[in-house]
């Protein structure tokens, strides 16, 4: 059984829901990439997962998620809290803002040592130290001291990493770790947390606007649109064989080598607002191979192919067809 | 740290100049004349000659501003007019009252608007929260001098329970210190709470909840510190207060203090007194704010390093 199996999800907040029957699972030493451009649902999907739905007043209308085991849509507050930063951690999207700035670093990933793992202040200074060895922060015993206006923001997001693995968890939810750090930083910080997952052998959920991004660091993928499913699957298969036309319009949106500038690509139209969304599939309005029933019927998901990806499309691209 | 302590004691020097420029001046704004009130009626105008060459108050201003600011550094802020004595006894001599009145006042304000704001955020939306802050809210619209009357008439006149004014035993400070208080209880209760709610949207509140902290555990140990950055500022602009701030109630109390003081000097036009007073005042709020503004830096490490 996999570690984390979530099971047509639906998430509201208030009257408005934001997600609709979204699956996908993940196993230990399994990278999955959640895609889809921004409004699609992805970071409500994170918090979903790490239980903080109630500090935006949003809830799990259908679906359930299930953790090692243990079923997390029924899972009370206080023995919720025990999961949280010890096993399953969440990395967050701009580490400018994520670390209290008041608080020198060290302090910071002490505090979670010391609240997992119940270690004295002494021991918990040692283990953060540790663990910024591990995560290459140079001079670790300096940065340590130092407070978060103070350190570039490669070096915030690893003090970040370093917070998320002081619980030891089990899986890791990075939102976007490298949206707000420079292209430079992007590739280091990406590599950081998989070389975590193969050593640790822990999981994780990497959710990312970026097709390179998952090309580059993650095993399996699903694609987010406007809160449901598009597809789901390897990452071979699907970059070898996009099903779903948006899934090919992601892909076609990464810069290749070589190519002719003025001629990198986009997709028209732009994601509608949950109090907008389109009856039928809600791809069609800038869908290039929409057809009459793509406006009015839910595709289903069906499985294509030999890699077992599952994809939510009434006409789903031929296979070869790239 | 102490190059900012160094930078912010030197801003004090142009800030003092202005200052004392400022109280030298306005008294000669007011209208009015000492010397009218010392003459008896039918004196001649040599007499009145005589009397303004005596206090100098014939020489120019720029020159008495002079003469008055070196004696200030000396120590001396003159005598009074009409009281007839040394200015800088009579300020020493009701000076402890009102500090007394006022630091109380200021801790009680503060203990109690800090303890009352953090959990009127702490449990927000619940009955504890909208009544307090209603209540609060009806506490800083009284003029604190009605609420004095009405302290004295019934704690003082009905129970019985405190003296109804003057400052011969400790508690008579009670009342005084309450009624002078509970304006500063509802306004840093107020900002506490505003301060602690916006704290509470940051990112990083969210990263702490992610993080596995317990609420408690991340308001009292990070929303809490945040918000007593505001805070301290509001406290320390106060520490003028504790000095003289508390005029009106010192009168209705019947208290000595540098306040009952200043009063009876402005209806007396005795400039030496007002002058004095005011000087004080003006150093409280100058050391107040100074005070204010270290604790902040002393908290927040964007502010040593110059980042706010």
């Amino acid at each position: 059984m996999s570690l984390l199996a979530v099971d047509d999800l639906s998430v509201s907040i208030g009257m408005v829901p934001l997600l609709d029957r979204v699956s996908f699972s993940l196993d230990r030493g399994e990278v999955l990439g959640l895609v889809g451009e921004s409004g699609s649902g992805k970071s409500l999907t994170a918090m979903t997962l790490m239980g903080l739905l109630p500090l935006i007043g949003g809830r799990i209308t259908a679906g359930r998620v299930r953790f090692d085991g243990i079923d997390l849509t029924t899972l009370p507050e206080p023995a919720y809290r025990d999961l949280r930063g010890q096993r399953i951690a969440l990395i967050s999207q701009n580490p400018m803002t994520s670390l209290d700035p008041i608080l020198t670093v060290g302090a910071q990933i002490d505090q979670a040592s010391r609240l997992h793992a119940g270690l004295s202040a002494a021991a918990a200074r040692a283990r953060s130290l540790d663990l910024m060895h591990q995560l290459r922060i140079p001079e670790a015993v300096a940065i340590h001291g130092q407070y978060p206006h103070q350190l570039s923001g490669g070096m915030k997001q690893r003090i970040v990493i370093a917070m998320a693995l002081a619980g030891d968890p089990d899986l890791i939810i990075a939102d976007e770790p490298t949206t707000a750090l420079d292209v430079t930083i992007q590739a280091q910080i990406i590599q950081i947390l998989c070389d975590l997952v193969a050593e640790r052998g822990l999981a994780l959920l990497l959710i990312t606007h970026d097709m390179g991004v998952v090309a580059q660091a993650c095993h399996r993928v699903s694609v987010l649109y406007a809160g449901r499913g598009a597809e789901t699957g390897p990452v071979h298969d699907i970059f070898a064989r996009p099903r779903h036309p948006y899934t090919k319009a992601l892909i076609g949106c990464i810069p290749r080598e070589g190519q002719a500038p003025g001629t990198l690509v986009g997709i028209p139209g732009m994601v509608p607002t949950a109090f907008a969304y389109p009856k039928g599939c809600r791809y069609h309005p800038r869908c290039t191979a929409a057809a009459p029933d793509c406006r009015t019927e839910v595709p289903a998901g069906s499985i294509q192919g030999v890699g077992g990806s599952i994809v939510f499309c009434h006409h789903p691209l031929e296979v070869g067809h790239v | 740290m102490f190059g900012y302590f160094i930078r912010r004691l030197l801003l004090l020097i142009p800030v003092f100049l202005v200052m004392s420029a400022v109280v030298f001046a306005i008294v000669h704004l007011v209208p009015g004349d000492p010397i009218d009130n010392m003459l008896q009626i039918g004196s001649s105008p040599e007499r009145r000659a005589e009397l303004t060459a005596k206090f100098g108050l014939d020489r120019p201003l720029v020159v008495q501003y002079g003469v008055w600011l070196d004696r200030v550094f000396h120590g001396d802020l003159g005598d009074a007019i009409i009281l007839k004595q040394p200015v800088v006894s009579l300020i020493l001599a009701n000076l402890p009252h009102s500090l007394a009145l006022g630091g109380l006042a200021l801790a009680f304000s503060a203990s109690v608007g800090i303890a009352i704001g953090a959990l009127a955020t702490f449990f927000r939306d619940s009955w504890f929260d909208r009544s307090v802050m209603t209540i609060i809210l009806m506490g800083a619209t009284v003029p604190n001098f009605w609420l004095g009357l009405l302290m004295i008439l019934v704690f003082a006149v009905e129970l019985g329970w405190f003296p109804v004014s003057g400052a011969r035993s400790a508690d008579a400070l009670v009342l005084p210190v309450l009624t002078v208080g509970l304006g500063g209880v509802a306004l840093i209760a107020r900002v506490t709470r505003a301060a602690m709610l916006e704290t509470a949207r940051q990112d990083f509140v969210f990263m702490l909840h992610a993080k596995g902290l317990s609420k408690r555990q991340i308001y009292l140990g990070h929303v809490l510190r945040h918000a007593l950055l505001p805070v301290v500022t509001i406290l320390g602009l106060k520490i003028g207060w504790v000095v003289g701030g508390a005029v009106t109630i010192e009168y209705v109390f019947a208290r000595p203090g540098l306040g009952s003081l200043l009063i009876s000097a402005l209806n007396q036009r005795d400039y030496p007194i007002i002058q004095g007073c005011l000087l004080m005042l003006g150093i409280a709020v100058m050391l107040g704010t100074l005070v204010g503004d270290l604790a902040q830096a002393a908290m927040d490490p964007r502010i040593r390093d110059g980042m706010r």
